[in-house]
């Protein structure tokens, strides 16, 4: 990848953490409610898969699924206001930090039921396909969602259907509290498991921006040449806790360490210094970012809370939560 | 077409007349493509429209139903049969979680123009986990259309109004029904959904039924015309939109309800028709409201032990007996 796009990505990466920092501050300050599950530190995967996608390719996410919306188009500014209940956010205040969908730019959206979303992939891919488009879908998950029934059912149908679609795992080692590797018989709880339903397993390094765009790149160039699904499993490493709820007391302590230096938007910056982009050129995306996700929260701080009348809008197609006549 | 027409070609007749009319009509399910369905409401269909339209799925509810709405979001109108509704189980987290929150959830960004066609009800010996009458579980979940024709006209004309619709629909086909007979549905009959039909006129007492206790109620009304009770038959077609004016129209005549409901009384929808009827129409009442329903049993599997549970003529007409007298 040459400095300019490293560049761009690294700037995107950077705009996320910021974002979710802030997502963070908010939270302890009282500004945002409910519980953020927060992806700092798996920004890489987003955004590598991302820029390897059509614009109008479907991505559908997990509750952990701020570092997807905003790799897929949505705004700091749609996505701070969602999470701080304003009018202008990105669901109109309905959705919440779990929920983030952007229909416009194929966010299809961030399902809070683990392993939900990947017969829905399965589904757009299949659209895809009776409608003689060449779009693909990609359902993100973490290690967790490979032991539940709807990861198997997908994998099997969208093998023997031979669908567009791609199913990249963000293995962080953990599910809420547990390690993903004392409840699963595979060392891969996704590469590992796709062979078994005739679909290729592939591991990627899930904090290198590079290699994850690339590997998501090939495998897309596959899936729309009619070749079928693939699995995708990204190591990487959740640097906060589960949830707001959880400070993460589990892991070990070196742990921990090694992955903190292993941090994607660092692998990144040193990768740009190794392409000989100075370092005034990296502060000037950092200042960028920074800006940019300032100014969103001023300005979603600013917007107005929802109507309480849209509390019942958005049931039906064809009117209100109206259910009797 | 015949004079006639059965509730089971009706469906695949109703699926059929809206594949042909709007391309983006797909239908996926276990064995509904060359086997034309467990039902064989689905033959004819992989003839006519071909592989690309008809797809036969492994046994795999959550894809098959996830699929479907995958497939809904973006730009298709599948049409996704689960064979048994008793089986609507195994993917309940798409019709509970999934499905009907996903307009809401997006602030309206996201529609899901599915339907969910299941066989629904007991009456033939199956044994309880392919008998159950399970409406009532659809219709605690907010976001989610419920239809549950009881008449072969009825069920082609709900169906093209059910693919037409926006919203998500589960359509219950009653298996006890699918042998039966009436007149075949005209050309472009759609029966919009929401919309109750008085089967039975009559002054003195208000039936309200849907699907299979449709028929149970009628014969209910003739034997207690021969006692000189005249019932009101109100086929309710569906649960949600739920046409509560039908039913307080009828009641201003007769002022006396009976519901008669397949599913268990515990939870079932009779308990919201007249939730909704003490709630808007208590002063229409000379009597206290009567619910037949299911026991709140496991469906048994001999007929003479399956009857004492669902609801039949005789406890019917013992109902509104009770009722008339009050
Ligand atoms: C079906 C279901 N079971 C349990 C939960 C509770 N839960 C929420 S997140 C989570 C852990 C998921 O771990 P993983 O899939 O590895 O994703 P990660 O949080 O690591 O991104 C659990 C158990 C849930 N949301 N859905």
């Amino acid at each position: 990848m040459d400095a300019t796009a490293l560049l761009d990505r690294y700037e995107r990466m950077n705009v996320i953490r910021r974002t979710e920092k802030a997502a963070h501050d908010l939270f302890l300050r009282g500004l945002v409610k409910g519980t953020t599950h927060l992806a700092a530190g798996q920004e890489a995967i987003a955004v590598g898969a991302s820029a390897a996608l059509r614009p109008d390719d479907y991505v559908f996410a997990t509750y952990r699924g701020h570092h997807h919306a905003l790799a897929r188009g949505a705004t700091p500014e749609e996505c701070l206001a969602e999470l701080m209940s304003r009018a202008t956010g990105l669901c109109k205040a309905k959705g919440g930090s779990m929920h983030l969908t952007k229909a416009a730019t194929g966010m299809l959206g961030s399902y809070a039921i683990v392993g939900s979303h990947l017969p829905m992939a399965v589904g757009a891919a299949w659209s895809a396909r009776l409608r003689g488009t060449e779009q693909l879908a990609v359902a993100f998950f973490g290690d967790g969602a490979t032991n539940i029934g709807a990861f198997h059912e997908s994998l099997n149908l969208a093998a023997v259907w031979k669908l567009p679609v791609l199913f990249v795992c963000e293995n962080n080692l953990y599910m809420e509290y547990t390690p993903i590797a004392d409840v699963t018989a595979v060392p891969r709880p996704a590469a590992d498991r796709a062979p078994a339903h005739g679909i290729p397993g592939e591991v990627v390094d899930g904090n290198d921006v590079e290699a994850v765009e690339e590997a998501v790149g090939r495998l897309a160039r596959r899936a729309r040449a009619g070749d079928g699904p693939a699995v995708l499993e990204a190591e990487t490493y959740r640097h906060f806790g589960h949830s707001r709820a959880d400070p993460a007391a589990y892991r070990p302590a070196e742990e921990v360490e090694r992955w903190l230096k292993h941090d994607p938007l660092d692998l990144a910056r040193g990768r740009l210094t190794e392409l000989g982009v100075d370092e005034e050129t990296v502060a000037g995306a950092d200042e960028r970012a920074r800006d940019v996700v300032e100014r969103a929260v001023e300005a979603a701080k600013a917007a107005p809370p929802p109507d309480p009348r849209e509390a019942l809008t958005d049931v039906w197609a064809d009117g209100g939560a109206a259910w009797r006549t | 077409m015949a004079d006639v027409i059965t509730y089971r070609d009706a469906v695949a007749e109703g699926i059929a007349r809206e594949m042909r009319r709007d391309a983006s009509v797909v239908c996926l399910g276990e064995d509904i493509a060359a086997a034309g369905g467990v039902f064989k409401t689905t033959t004819g269909l992989l003839e006519e429209f071909g592989a690309d339209r008809v797809w036969d799925t492994p046994i795999s509810e959550q894809a098959i139903v996830g699929a479907a709405m995958g497939a809904a979001m973006t730009g298709m109108r599948p049409v996704a049969e689960i064979m048994f509704s008793d089986f609507l189980a195994c993917c309940w987290d798409y019709l509970a979680n999934e499905i009907p929150k996903v307009r809401y959830m997006t602030g309206g960004q996201v529609t899901v123009p599915l339907v969910v066609r299941t066989a629904n009800g007991g009456g033939l010996g199956f044994g309880a986990q392919h008998s159950q009458a399970t409406e009532n579980w659809a219709l605690t979940v907010p976001g989610l259309k419920i239809a549950a024709p009881a008449t072969p006209a009825d069920v082609t004309g709900m169906l093209a109004a059910a693919i037409r619709s926006e919203d998500p629909v589960v359509f219950f086909e009653h298996k006890g029904l699918l042998a039966t007979k009436g007149p075949p549905p005209p050309p472009g009959h759609v029966v919009e959904l929401g919309r109750a039909a008085i089967v039975r006129e009559g002054a003195d007492v208000t039936l309200v039924a849907l699907a299979s206790t449709v028929p149970l109620a009628l014969k209910a009304a003739g034997v207690l015309a021969g006692e000189g009770i005249e019932a009101e038959v109100v086929d309710l077609r569906c649960l949600v939109p739920l046409d509560a004016a039908t039913v307080l129209a009828s009641l201003g005549k007769t002022s006396r309800l009976v519901t008669v409901e397949e599913n268990p009384y515990q939870g079932g929808w009779g308990a919201t028709v007249v939730s909704v009827v003490a709630d808007a129409g208590f002063a229409l009442l000379d009597a206290p409201v009567r619910r037949v329903a299911g026991e709140c049993v496991p469906l048994p599997f001999a007929d003479t032990l399956e009857q004492q549970v669902i609801p039949t003529v005789d406890k019917v007409v013992t109902e509104v007996r009770r009722l008339a007298a009050y």
